[in-house]
């Protein structure tokens, strides 16, 4: 069937900000789906939140609308742009709920929308769990026992029949948030409770557990001739307990019999057909109880899903794309596959190596949480490797973790596990953490019997053994030593996937001398390609993994210049999707440019991975050695190492100096080593904060007694602030020393010494911070991309903070002073590239607190702002392009600014009911959102939206602030005021608040007082709408952490700053004046001035409006 | 202990030897390979494979063991096998036997540790070729290699066909089922519509006829359609005297029959997920395939050519213009691999049905 005709314009829903369970896998599959929809000449309209995403580049749509995904904003879309269909299945959950909302509202009706690819009927068929069982039940497939409950008493009469353990699930989650497995009626009543309260349509299923069964995942696609395929079959390591989302799994299913696997099949297909997904993918789930055999299906998602990408990755087969020409009506047969080029997509891919999937967690910026995995997703990234062989595929995928593990243990890592006597660790293994893989291999390396494991932790034997080859070989090579491995002893332990690291780990020498003697021996990594077909057919498509084996599939036939461009690895918190966004552009501007692209990157979820956005792709984790060897083979004139975050910048100095593209290794040591930046500054003569660096807790409180308090705490060579803080004497430093120094989660990243030492900076409280993005060419001009001012006083880390562009409170004499400073530092360093500055301000005087020779985090919050590619030009400048020569090539037209340009955080407390959400100087942000309109307070109003909160109209604000907070709570408090909100406070907020003439409507007792209603009180009696609460210190169980968590679980709005207190309430004064706008990043482009690099875009001052 | 892998054409590679010792030092055969990701012991079992040695390109082998239930004839037929990793602990409820000491019970060698990808797209290049392995020295293998006839010009169904016949099933309708090489999936899927009479490949027409059964199916079978032994002789005095269903050899010596043209194909179809169209409705069956030869494209004359594999074009069944005779190419019995063929059986139900009644 050809595709449809009678379509002209097709609106897809994006995810949003990247949050726990939804992350740039969505980026991937919905930049997908708006080439191959702009290919087949159809008008794509645009709407996501997020700018760090790759879709939202203005060139992959006609009218990409930065905007909330709320259904009020894109019903407003709709109207605007009339198309005639909804693609909503590439959007991940937030798509496909707002597609439904869309309709059940009548919104689609209305405007003659039609939903394609999976239709309201289906969507609701997979979702609601109860029509879902229903229909299962139906056509003959096996579904655990179960009852819906939409309140407690509900809850109370399934329990009789269903019977302990239990899982509950809420309906209508993403990720499985509120989920949990009950084995006592207590449990139950609670975490039936929290479920109800996490289903935004109240209600939840209970459901007999079948923790400890295998599970397995079916991606299906069908088309509308009925035709269906399965792209790829996945084994959880991790038997079911454990959300997929932070399983190890495998691709493809490893202990299936035909006979099984076909009955799976089988069951695969009838779903999806009943269901009624009528094109597309879905990702079907299974559990299998391993005594019996016996299959029960768990669930389907009817579209396109994290385990698409996976798939995707894995096999070579584009799900999303394929998903997307089906919608618009092709059938399988008729689209070619991308790989062979000769075959067609009507096809079940098969392949010849193993997948392993990692998921990577952030446990240790959630103080408070257990560490334990369980039925709701708490990582915040994977990385995925491709090996011949399971134990090859699983060490590599975890030393792509890059979180100093260097494989399957045989390092410095295992240490942690040694002193635990065996019985302890085979309990500690009983639970799933993320450290269970690592266990798993001691209690093996230890002697404990395969069986006995497999009783405690449900891991399949054959699992168990293959990671017993591992230990065997280590055990062996533990017995030999650099001069006496022979050739086959190293491609051996090559085979088992053991890295240069472990060998030299157990060997007791650099891993740059295992390199050595390995090549001296012969023993080099060999190349193979995905390919879709294991080798049946030949391979069109350059997309690449290492092993160890006979012969190399790279052929290096073009003559073209190659440039490596290396990734960011794993999303993680400090280093997400903004990263990827800069390599992938990067790719394309090198391409553009005339220039053999390659990409190296291990994380499986992103764009850079999809094998059409360079030249060539290699799946490899970003480690010296695995970078190495395709340095060697590939033999490219440069490697870009600044636009993919720390991961790659922390290999900078281990590549051959020649082949760094851009600003030198030697200039961004000169700005991340403390005592040369100094020297730097003082050399500019531009000011910075009181600092000084410590070893110990003795020099650090010298230190502080010289700068004065408060103080900023923070360890070098960490990213995202990990574990800074902001101490105010003496006791809170040294208890800051003692926690960086000690055992903790940081000790284990390497602790404390000479060459990792503290850094201790005065703090400038009340400041205001800014972030400056810039370009500097290799013939010394500078582009400013954008000043950002910050709305979050300085002492918010930055990523968790929302900023604005314009700058909106900064006078244009401080703007420039920044500027200034900005060019000197650039020119000091001798950038060519990116660089990142951050600033603060404070009584009108401009410190300077850090420079990142870098791509930032900001950067595609500016080139969205501006309309001016930063990554693009970067990468074009690191290649020697002038910044003249760009902006006579219209890279640098600028935006005429009329509006004002809004990023915000989004941050996964809910995900983390036991952390306090509070901000610090620790991020602990997923994701952002942008949210453009005519005022800041518009904006600000549209980002809060945007990043999930809805402020209210009217209604109570309830204010408890630190003492040095107050100054700015009262202007706020008086704008609520004046808009009609009444204010409650605690007695010294009131107090304060009185005395600058403001009404308080009611004085709030402390919680632990008895007499009077409290805050928490008032939160479960619905009395508030607007929670301003912010920090005294980060105390255990304080007052405000039980305020803030009542707040979060009641879902409501909770301001942690006096700042964003400030912003909220202009916002919202300006909302009552005017409605939201929408309008397209086309249109807010279309107005472009010619950028020079010496003149900036004129900083339009919006002070007025707001 | 290691082992070597030397092909016809000097072609290398090493590993070690699993399943059963070979006390002349060599196994030989002609090396074909097959994709299928799980299946393994089906593909094993499968008497096409007779004078074959079988790459299996997944990398982990006999991960799930292997059972009784899974066999598709009482023993291997093929000459040995070639992986990349046997694994060592199986992981199945349904298991009860490891496959390395599988291979040692029926007899068959294998080399494990092989770059079996290398191996693929040498095969994928060159076409598949005779070859040896084994602990000799590699003089004695590529010599080995050398005198290895292959599957051309060679009658292996005789090897494989049984002895005597059988009876399996008691469906209503009754169905002989001429024994090439037949898989027991075939017949289990058989048995479900009709008493199935498994009779050996030399059984003659009037035979066969003398039962008065409703249909007679013709199944999949080992080497080249053209030395197919004496079906090809009988075929003529069945066909038109009673419904018939073809599969796989079955297919490709009906052809013969009507006057068309089969030929070896440079490396055959082996696996589990080759997309075939029904050029009557353009639905798409994802299908289980083993051949080495094809029916060609236009030589047959008096059919309809119903099935095409998209890969690559090839005959993959027809049906007469006439007669009630339909074939495929292919495996719609499974076992191993998907199941989307099953409706032919039916298909045949219905066809002996309709020439019950009319006649």
């Amino acid at each position: 069937m050809p595709k449809r005709t009678d379509l002209e314009s097709i609106l897809i829903i994006g995810s949003g900000p990247i949050v726990i369970g939804q992350a740039c896998e969505f980026d991937y599959s919905g930049t997908q789906a708006c080439r191959v929809l702009k290919q087949e000449g159809y008008r794509v309209i645009l709407a996501n939140s997020n700018p760090a995403t790759i879709m939202t580049d203005p060139d992959f749509a006609d009218a990409t609308y930065v905007e909330p995904l709320d259904v009020a904003i894109l019903s407003k879309i709709i109207e605007r742009e009339r198309p005639d269909a909804v693609l909503p299945t590439l959007g991940g959950q937030t798509g496909l709920n707002l597609a439904m909302e869309l309709q059940n509202n009548g919104i689609l009706q209305a405007h003659g929308v039609e939903l394609i690819g999976a239709d309201a009927q289906a969507i609701t068929t997979a979702e609601d769990r109860e029509q879902f069982k229903n229909a299962m039940q139906e056509i003959g497939l096996e579904v655990a026992r179960s009852g819906i409950a939409r309140c407690m008493d509900d809850a109370r009469r399934v329990i009789q029949t269903v019977g302990l353990p239990v899982i509950v699930r809420p309906a209508f989650i993403l990720g499985g948030r509120g989920t949990g497995i009950a084995d006592t009626i207590e449990e139950f009543e609670a975490i039936a409770a929290y479920g109800l309260e996490c289903s935004p349509i109240t209600e939840i299923l209970i459901e007999e557990s079948i923790r400890g069964w295998k599970e397995y995942e079916l991606e299906v696609m069908r088309d509308r001739n009925d035709n269906c395929v399965v792209i790829c079959s996945i084994e959880n390591l991790d038997p079911m307990g454990v959300h997929t989302g932070d399983s190890i799994t495998v691709a493809p299913a490893q202990t299936l019999s035909d006979v099984e696997y076909q009955q799976m099949r089988d069951g695969s297909f009838s779903c999806i057909r009943r269901v009624g997904v009528e094109t597309g993918g879905s990702n079907v789930q299974w559990a299998v109880d391993p005594d019996t055999g016996r299959q029960l299906i768990i669930e389907m998602n009817p579209r396109v899903s994290r385990s698409s990408a996976l798939a995707s990755k894995a096999t070579g087969f584009p799900i999303a794309k394929i998903a997307t020409k089906l919608a618009v009506g092709y059938t399988l047969d008729e689209i070619p596959n991308d790989i062979t080029k000769k075959t067609p997509a009507s096809f079940e891919p098969t392949i010849d190596y193993v997948v392993t999937k990692v998921p990577r967690w952030a446990f240790e910026k959630f103080p408070g949480t257990s560490g334990v995995l369980g039925t709701s997703m708490q990582s915040v990234g994977e990385v995925m490797a491709i090996g011949r062989t399971f134990p090859e595929s699983l060490q590599k995928a975890l030393r792509s973790l890059e979180q100093g593990r260097e494989g399957l243990n045989a390092d410095f890592g295992e240490v942690l596990l040694e002193s635990i006597e065996t019985a302890t660790l085979l309990e500690a293994a009983a639970v799933p953490t993320p450290d269970r893989v690592f266990e798993l291999e001691a209690l093996l390396r230890r002697g404990v019997g395969i069986d006995d494991i497999y009783d405690a932790t449900g891991v399949d034997p054959w699992f168990l053994d293959q990671m017993l080859m591992i230990t065997e070989e280590r055990q062996r090579l533990v017995g030999l030593s650099l001069d006496s491995a022979t050739e086959q002893d190293w491609r051996r332990a090559k085979q088992h996937g053991f890295s240069d690291a472990q060998l030299g780990y157990l060997w007791n020498v650099s891993d740059a001398q295992v390199r050595r003697a390995r090549q001296q021996v012969g023993v080099r990594c060999t190349f193979k390609t995905v390919d879709t077909c294991a080798a049946e057919f030949e391979a069109a498509t350059p997309y690449h993994y290492s092993t160890y084996e006979d012969t190399d599939e790279v052929s290096i036939g073009s003559c073209r210049e190659r440039v490596i461009i290396l990734g960011s690895g794993p999303n993680r918190i400090g280093q997400g999707i903004e990263f990827d966004y800069c390599c992938v552009h990067a790719a394309f501007a090198l391409r553009d440019a005339g220039y053999e692209t390659v990409m190296i990157n291990c994380n499986p979820e992103t764009v850079s991975t999809d094998y059409d956005t360079s030249d060539r792709l290699y799946f490899e984790p970003l480690t010296f050695e695995d970078v190495s060897n395709i340095i060697e083979i590939e033999d490219p004139i440069g490697v870009i190492v600044s636009l993919g975050g720390q991961t790659p910048l922390k290999l900078a100095d281990r590549i051959p100096p020649e082949l760094i593209l851009g600003t030198s290794p030697d200039s961004i040591d000169r700005a991340e080593d403390r005592e040369r930046w100094n020297a730097v500054c003082a050399r500019l003569e531009i000011p910075q904060p009181a600092s000084g660096t410590a070893v110990n807790r003795e020099s650090a409180l010298a230190i502080a007694e010289r700068i004065g308090y408060p103080a900023l705490v923070r360890p070098s060579y960490v990213l995202g602030g990990r574990a800074m803080q902001i101490v105010y004497d003496d006791d809170q430093l040294a208890d800051a020393m003692e926690q960086i120094a000690g055992s903790g989660s940081l000790g284990r990243e390497g602790g404390l010494s000479a060459q990792r030492p503290v850094l201790i900076d005065r703090f400038l409280e009340d400041a205001t911070e800014v972030d400056v993005d810039a370009i500097r060419d290799n013939v010394g001009e500078v582009y400013i991309g954008s000043v950002m001012e910050h709305v979050e006083e300085a002492g918010v880390h930055s990523g968790d903070s929302a900023c604005t562009i314009p700058p909106t409170h900064l006078g244009s004499s401080t703007v420039a002073v920044i500027e200034d400073y900005t060019r000197r530092i650039a020119h000091e360093l001798d950038v060519c590239g990116l660089i990142n500055v951050q600033f603060a301000v404070k009584a009108g005087q401009v410190f300077v607190l850090e420079a990142n020779p870098r791509a930032s985090r900001t950067v595609p919050f500016v080139a969205k702002a501006t309309g001016v590619a930063l990554a693009k030009v970067a990468a074009r400048v690191m290649l020697g392009a002038t910044l003249t020569e760009l902006g006579a090539q219209g890279l640098l037209n600028r935006v005429v600014s009329d509006h004002v340009s809004i990023k915000e955080a989004v941050l996964p407390f809910n995900r983390f009911p036991e952390a306090d959400a509070v901000l610090g100087p620790e991020m602990r942000s997923t994701g952002e959102v942008m949210a453009i309109d005519m005022t800041q307070g518009l904006a600000f109003v549209k980002s809060q939206l945007a990043a999930g909160t809805r402020l209210p109209d009217d209604g109570m604000v309830f204010m408890s602030l630190a003492d040095r907070d107050k100054q700015v709570g009262v202007k706020a408090a008086k704008v609520f005021v004046d808009l009609g909100y009444s204010i409650a406070a605690t007695s010294g907020t009131a107090a304060a608040l009185r005395n600058a003439g403001i009404v308080v409507a009611l004085e709030v007792a402390k919680l632990e007082d008895s007499g009077g209603l409290n805050a928490v009180d008032l939160i479960d009696r619905g009395d508030l709408k607007l929670v301003v609460n912010s920090p005294r210190g980060r105390g255990p169980r304080a007052d405000g952490d039980h305020i803030r968590k009542a707040a979060g679980l009641a879902g409501l709005p909770l301001l942690t700053t006096a700042a964003a207190a400030l912003a909220t309430a202009g916002g919202l004064r300006d909302w009552k004046r005017h409605p939201l706008r929408v309008r397209s990043l086309q249109e807010y482009h279309r107005r472009t001035s010619v950028g020079a690099p010496e003149r900036n875009g004129a900083i339009v001052d919006d002070t007025e409006v707001c | 202990m290691n082992y070597r892998l030397v092909l016809a054409d000097g072609e290398e590679f090493s590993g070690v030897g699993i399943g059963a010792d070979l006390p002349n030092g060599v196994a030989a055969g002609e090396v074909v390979f097959n994709t299928v990701l799980t299946g393994y012991q089906e593909v094993i079992t499968d008497p096409s494979y007779a004078g074959q040695i079988i790459t299996f390109t997944y990398p982990h082998i006999g991960n799930y063991g292997v059972n009784s239930s899974d066999d598709e004839a009482s023993r291997p037929f093929c000459r040995g096998v070639i992986v990349r990793a046997l694994a060592r602990r199986v992981s199945s409820r349904r298991s009860e036997e490891h496959l390395d000491a599988f291979l040692r019970r029926h007899n068959v060698a294998g080399i494990a540790g092989v770059d079996t990808r290398r191996l693929t797209r040498h095969i994928r290049e060159s076409g598949a070729m005779p070859a040896a392995f084994g602990p000799a020295d590699r003089d004695v293998l590529a010599e080995a290699a050398l005198r290895e006839p292959g599957t051309s010009g060679a009658d292996l169904v005789a090897q494989v066909t049984t002895r005597s016949p059988y009876v399996v099933g008691s469906g209503p309708r009754k169905v002989v089922v001429y024994d090439l090489g037949v898989k027991r999936t075939m017949l289990r899927r058989l048995a479900e519509l009709a008493t199935v009479k498994v009779v050996p490949a030399h059984t003659t027409a009037d035979e066969v006829l003398a039962t008065e059964p409703d249909g007679i199916l013709l199944s999949n079978g080992p080497g080249d359609p053209t030395e197919a032994g004496p079906i090809l002789k009988e075929l003529p005095e069945l066909i038109g005297a009673l419904p018939i269903f073809g599969i796989c050899l079955g297919h490709q010596v009906l052809a013969l029959a009507f006057g068309g043209r089969t030929s070896k194909m440079k490396f055959g179809h082996h696996g589990g997920n080759v997309p075939v169209q029904d050029t009557r409705d353009n639905k798409v069956q994802i299908t289980s395939q083993n051949h080495n030869f094809a029916v060609q494209t236009g030589s047959v004359p008096g059919v309809r050519e119903t099935h095409v594999c998209l890969n690559d074009g090839v005959l993959e069944g027809f049906v007469h213009d006439e007669l009630p005779v339909f074939a495929v190419q292919y495996h719609p019995e499974a076992g191993p691999g998907p199941h989307d063929s099953y409706h032919h059986f039916a298909r045949f139900a219905e066809l002996m049905d309709a020439c019950r009644g009319s006649s």
